[in-house]
């Protein structure tokens, strides 16, 4: 009997990487623009994603893939409401999307005849970060109520994505928030990260986060 | 939660190595997690002693090497690691950092018997 060290050196997720990479020309092969919605329950996924249809049905056409842990269609039933076309994905308790629910989503819109597609992932701020799904961009929505702290407290999640939506602006005067203390955090974690302070609720702000969508739907075309 | 998903991975890529070097049994798997990735070891090994019985990983030992989050100060190129709660460079106070390591979240190696 003989011993032996094998060097790996491999990412624990390459499967789920390498699937999502095929998702990604899937959609570049469509010139889709896609985004994967991230956030705690509560922050405002459904919201933003039905106010964005709703400014931009007339002229883009979206599909949207509903993540949620149980079989409620309630999301899936607002976004067809709402004038897009929607997948309801159940990830059967999972407590985020993985690629390969996304090409499952995928595989059933009618993807020659969208433009943007938006993933809502499931309400967690722990891993969904971690699970590469092949979209265009990353988003995470933060919100006041939530507090200041999340940057700190939950790393990886501000470390794993490129956009971020600081939601429910309009509630800052009833809740102690400090801006400089949540912003701080996001840029020592994510230098990069551009972000959106907007209110679904009163629409502020939603001008620039509308404009930034249809700047990059301009360079998929 | 997600440490079910992760743990299936680890199984499968440590099974897939260990196959092309027709091992007859894995005894250690090594794993490098950073600082800023999110994974709970005793929820990992929880997982693992289910998955992995009756295969040839069934009584592997999983050592996490633990990253620490290294940042670089673009002000003053001061080195420092993160504490528990992530802070500015405790040198000249700037959020103006970059991470250098703390996102790993990697297989490093196996030891197998053949």
């Amino acid at each position: 009997m003989a011993t032996k060290k094998v060097t790996i050196l491999e990412n624990i997720l390459s499967a789920n990487d390498q699937l999502a990479e095929k998702n990604r020309s899937l959609l570049d092969h469509h010139g889709i623009f896609s985004i994967n919605i991230m956030a705690s329950p509560g922050a405002g996924k459904t919201s933003l994603i039905l106010k964005t249809i709703d400014i931009l049905k007339k002229t883009v056409r979206i599909g949207v893939i509903e993540g949620d842990t149980a079989a409620v269609t309630i999301d899936a039933d607002r976004v067809i409401a709402g004038g897009a076309y929607a997948v309801q994905i159940n990830t059967g308790g999972n407590c985020h999307l993985d690629s390969s629910m996304i090409e499952a989503g995928l595989n059933q819109l009618p993807l020659e005849q969208l433009d943007l597609i938006i993933v809502e992932n499931v309400g967690n701020l722990v891993c969904p970060a971690a699970f590469d799904l092949g979209t265009s961009i990353r988003a995470l929505i933060a919100s006041i109520p939530e507090g200041d702290d999340k940057p700190y407290k939950y790393p990886g999640m501000y470390r794993g994505v490129d956009v971020l939506i600081l939601n429910k602006i309009d509630l800052k005067p009833y809740v102690p928030f400090n801006d400089d203390y949540f912003l701080n955090g996001v840029r020592l974690l994510n230098p990069k990260l551009q972000v959106f302070p907007l209110s679904c609720k009163t629409e502020e702000g939603m001008d620039s986060w509308i404009e930034w969508i249809k700047g990059q739907l301009k360079k998929k075309v | 939660m997600h440490e079910l998903s992760v743990t299936e991975n680890i199984l499968k890529i440590t099974l897939e190595y260990a196959e092309k070097e027709k091992a007859t049994k894995v005894t250690d798997i090594y794993l490098n997690i950073g600082q800023l990735s999110s994974i709970v070891d005793d929820s990992v090994k929880f997982y693992w002693d289910l998955i992995a019985k009756d295969t040839i990983c069934e009584s592997a030992k999983l050592t996490f090497n633990r990253i620490p989050a290294r940042m670089s100060c673009k002000s003053c190129q001061n080195e420092y690691n993160l504490g528990p709660e992530p802070g500015p460079c405790p040198v000249c106070g700037s959020y103006d950092v970059l991470v250098i390591s703390g996102d790993e979240f990697q297989m490093d190696s196996i030891n197998i018997e053949k």
